[in-house]
């Protein structure tokens, strides 16, 4: 990690380094990378936003962590659950024509519809049937985003792996991988995903999402090897070996946190691709199967009652879109601050210090 | 190099093979044919599984059965081509080469209008950096990235088709949204062209002014229900054209670029009452290259005679406008027909479609009929091909945008500033043909990754293509069908790396391919 500890000495180089080696003065890389994410603010937004999508999803409803027998259940704070019917609630709720199951979330103050701004007992509205689709949006955010998890991690794990040790060790390993790597590229990840859906689909959300996973790594792999082409030629690499240092403990303790940054970003992108894919198949009907709900499947059942209750569209939809938007920024902020040669942007009083820095200097 | 084609060639053999056997075992090992027996209460059970049994060859395991499909792609090498049969017993050769064409439609359509979009989007983006254009155009392409395509899909659906049909009931738009859209058009141009606040501001109002009037017409005139550009349409198309043309080849000072981007606009302009004679009822596709032939020498020669020195220059100026300039005409011609498809019974007043890829109620003379029957695939693509383009629409505008940005960060760029050149020339000559270079490796594999996106979309859509004959093989296992599918697709994909590959080495010289 010395490698990384460049001393950041002002020089004699005025405007836009000066920014950069004034903001940089005496920090070591981990907090540079934390500030620059920090100021990019479509990144900090997302990342709070992201954060409270997960802490809502996942307090509403409640989980059951375990397997059949040794279950224990964390209850959530939110009075329904997806088997539950209320069919007064359904018909409490109208709309002005008639329609039954409408949100009665009201963000709009009172000044402009007269109603105030209220939650309701079913801020999403009901289904057809009178069940609560605030929970069953939630349950099925909850499925999606853990499919997403597992997807994310294990892409992002074998793919590092594999393109570590294709890009470290070279020659014959490299090609035996890299055209494995092809093999499993050459086919669509829908196509992948479908025949692994149509067979694990049905064994619950975990299985399918582990045997999706599996199948996650290629992209990252490539990235991860081209890094770890350049990476081995260093000098620091070969200090290591001449201390004596083992092959593992060279990628993962010496090159491997060098190459922490594309790793970083394109496993953010892997995750939003990841929650897409996810929802893909299941709309397509390979993915979560009913009487489990995932958003993707929510989208797919109640597509046809688009013009009748759009509300059942809107909402899975919307949170769909809002993760993955919100993984993008922060792969985003991520990009800029793990890269610092791309310049972001500078601010106007940013450009009026550095000049009058250099005025002052000279 | 040859030695490099052979090698590479022989990779892409073991890469499909290898692919070609996860697919296959991946497949049979996940589905179950029988399964379909498995509450059934029928009497001669036993005999059918017996006889799916045989049929399928499912006594025999995967990887073995791998090989004697193999069989039939391999004696293809001797003309003895066989993918199998259905479960339906149809050759699978005979339903994909049906299904094919219906994807490839779809996709180049979408390709080629992503392509353009997001280049040009992301080539401003990046001339523009940091300007409020282009972070609202980073925002709409992080949201388009994050879009699933089937609920847009959907969205499409309901508010492109039900609502503009409709629509059309009574196509008169309300002043209010006359005043939306020309905001948004006049901000969108504004935006595009950039420049300082007094400019911004009259680009703005021009606009706006502009569109709110032509909407006003358009509204006013019933233009939806009897579309037609006329003379007038085709004419002034043309002429912007022309512009923007002569801006980029030889920019708008040179007389010589002037009088060529013009004069062959009007060229075209005049020609327009002529070449309707090509144009009648009987006309075939041929007739439209003929129009094009015409249309694009006339513009060549106008560059030649115009020119003494750099006549390439000229000619391409030529080239380009009388290409493009050529398409309104025969748009017109295609929305000339708009007004008797809508009243036909096939259509009866609700021409844009959810579903399908043709439609079945067409009467022969109509299907006879080029105009009639290019109008109707027309608008039966407008849905799929709007989904797909905004999905990989987003992709190009962040590599362009990427690509230009770091080109415009090279020494080259410097010295030719240096050296006193125009602005539009450092862009445009040194920046922009360099940095489409790496694209030419996108394009061509997202051409053949658009085959996978497809596969949502058509099942959206419910077109009969590729993604539609791969959902059946898999929910009605039918593994001969599936494989076909498969090699297609892989088959495609390998092509394209290889090709991509090829084409770098071509276009870079400074990409030598080693031995």
């Amino acid at each position: 990690m010395d490698e990384l500890k460049k001393p950041t000495v002002s020089t004699s180089k005025v405007n836009e380094s000066g920014i950069e080696n004034k903001e940089t003065d005496g920090l070591n890389q981990r907090q540079i990378i934390v500030k620059r994410f920090f100021k990019h603010k479509a990144a900090v937004v997302s990342l709070i936003t992201l954060i409270s999508i997960f802490v809502i999803v996942y307090t509403s409803l409640g989980i059951t962590v375990g397997f059949s027998k040794f279950k224990f259940s964390i209850p959530g704070w939110w009075p329904y659950n997806i088997s539950q019917i209320d069919p007064e609630g359904a018909v409490a709720s109208t709309c002005n024509g008639g329609v039954t199951g409408c949100p009665t979330l009201d963000l709009a103050p009172s000044f402009l519809d007269g109603d105030g701004v209220r939650f309701g007992s079913h801020p999403f509205g009901t289904d057809i049937i009178g069940t609560d689709y605030f929970a069953l949006v939630m349950r099925g955010a909850q499925q999606s985003i853990l499919v997403m998890l597992i997807v994310g991690i294990l892409g992002i794990v074998i793919g590092t792996v594999i393109g570590a040790i294709a890009g470290y060790f070279g020659g014959v390993v490299d090609s035996v991988l890299m055209r494995l790597t092809d093999m499993f590229l050459v086919t669509p990840t829908i196509v992948i995903g479908a025949v692994i859906g149509f067979r694990f689909g049905n064994l619950g959300v975990v299985p399918l999402a582990i045997m999706l996973g599996l199948f996650a790594w290629m992209g990252l792999a490539r990235f991860v090897r081209t890094e770890f082409l350049t990476l081995r030629e260093r000098e620091f690499v070969d200090a290591a070996r001449v201390a004596g240092a083992s092959d593992r403990r060279i990628i993962f303790k010496h090159i491997l946190p060098n190459a922490i940054g594309i790793i970083v970003v394109v496993g953010t992108l892997l995750l939003s691709g990841a929650i897409l894919a996810e929802t893909a198949l299941s709309y397509l009907g390979f993915g979560v199967r009913p009487p489990d709900v995932s958003l993707g499947l929510l989208i797919s059942e109640y597509q046809g009652s688009f013009s009748i209750s759009p509300w059942l569209f809107w909402w899975p939809g919307t949170l769909i879109i809002s993760i993955a938007l919100c993984i993008n920024f922060i792969g985003d902020g991520l990009r800029d601050a793990f890269d610092p040669r791309q310049r972001r942007h500078i601010s106007m009083k940013e450009r009026k210090k550095s000049r009058e820095l250099s005025e002052a200097r000279s | 190099m040859l030695q490099y084609i052979l090698r590479r060639l022989g990779m892409m053999f073991v890469i499909v093979f290898g692919s070609s056997f996860l697919a296959y075992n991946l497949q049979a090992y996940s589905s179950d044919p029988l399964s379909v027996f498995g509450e059934s209460t029928v009497e001669n059970k036993e005999y059918l599984i017996l006889q799916m049994t045989r049929e399928l060859q499912l006594d025999v395991p995967p990887p073995i059965r791998y090989f004697s499909w193999l069989r039939g792609i391999v004696s293809g090498l001797w003309g003895d081509f066989d993918m199998g049969l259905t479960r339906m017993k149809l050759p699978v050769f005979e339903v994909i080469a049906q299904a094919l064409p219906v994807t490839v439609k779809l996709v180049i359509t979408s390709t080629f209008l992503a392509i353009i979009l997001g280049i040009s989007v992301g080539m401003i983006t990046a001339i523009r950096q940091y300007s409020r254009f282009d972070y609202s155009m980073t925002f709409i392409s992080f949201l388009l990235f994050s879009l699933p395509v089937f609920w847009v899909a959907v969205l499409l659906k309901e508010f492109m088709a039900i609502q503009f049909n409709d629509f059309l009931v009574d196509p008169t738009i309300p002043p209010l949204t006359i005043v939306m859209f020309a905001a948004v058009f006049g901000l969108i141009l504004a935006g595009f062209v950039g420049g300082a606040k007094l400019q911004f501001f009259s680009i703005l109002g021009g606009a706006t002014l502009f569109a709110a009037g032509l909407l006003s017409f358009v509204s006013a005139t019933q233009w939806f229900i009897k579309p037609s550009l006329g003379i007038f349409g085709v004419s002034f198309l043309a002429f912007c054209n022309a512009a923007i043309v002569i801006q980029l080849i030889s920019g708008i000072d040179s007389k010589k670029g002037r009088t060529t981007g013009f004069g062959t606009a009007l060229a075209v302009a005049i020609l327009y009452f002529p070449l309707q004679a090509l144009m009648s009822a009987d006309a075939s596709f041929m007739n439209v290259l003929a129009i094009f032939a015409i249309t694009i020498s006339a513009g060549c020669a106008i560059g030649y005679f115009v020119s003494t020195i750099d006549r390439r220059v000229y000619l391409r100026i030529g080239f380009f406008t009388a290409l493009i300039s050529t398409v309104p005409i025969i748009v017109d011609r295609f929305m000339r027909e708009f007004s008797d498809y809508l009243n036909s019974d096939a259509v009866s007043g609700r021409p844009v479609p959810t579903l399908g890829q043709s439609n079945d109620l067409l009467t022969d003379e109509q299907i006879g009929n080029f105009w009639v029957s290019g109008l109707d695939t027309a608008l039966h693509l407008v849905l799929p091909t709007i989904a797909l383009t905004l999905i990989s629409f987003a992709g190009y505008i962040r590599f362009s945008r990427g690509s230009l940005l770091e080109v415009l960060n090279m020494d080259y760029i410097r010295t030719a500033r240096a050296k006193g050149l125009s602005e539009r020339t450092v862009v445009v000559r040194h920046g922009m043909r360099n940095a489409m270079l790496p694209l030419t490796t996108i394009l061509v594999n997202d051409f053949a990754g658009l085959f996978g996106g497809a596969i949502i979309t058509e099942g959206v859509f419910a077109w009969k293509g590729m993604g539609r004959l791969f959902n059946d093989a898999l929910t009605g296992y039918d593994l001969n069908l599936f494989m076909g599918v498969f090699i297609i697709s892989a088959t495609l994909t390998v092509m394209a790396n290889f090709v991509a590959d090829l084409l770098y080495g071509v276009v870079d010289p400074r990409i030598r391919i080693r031995k």
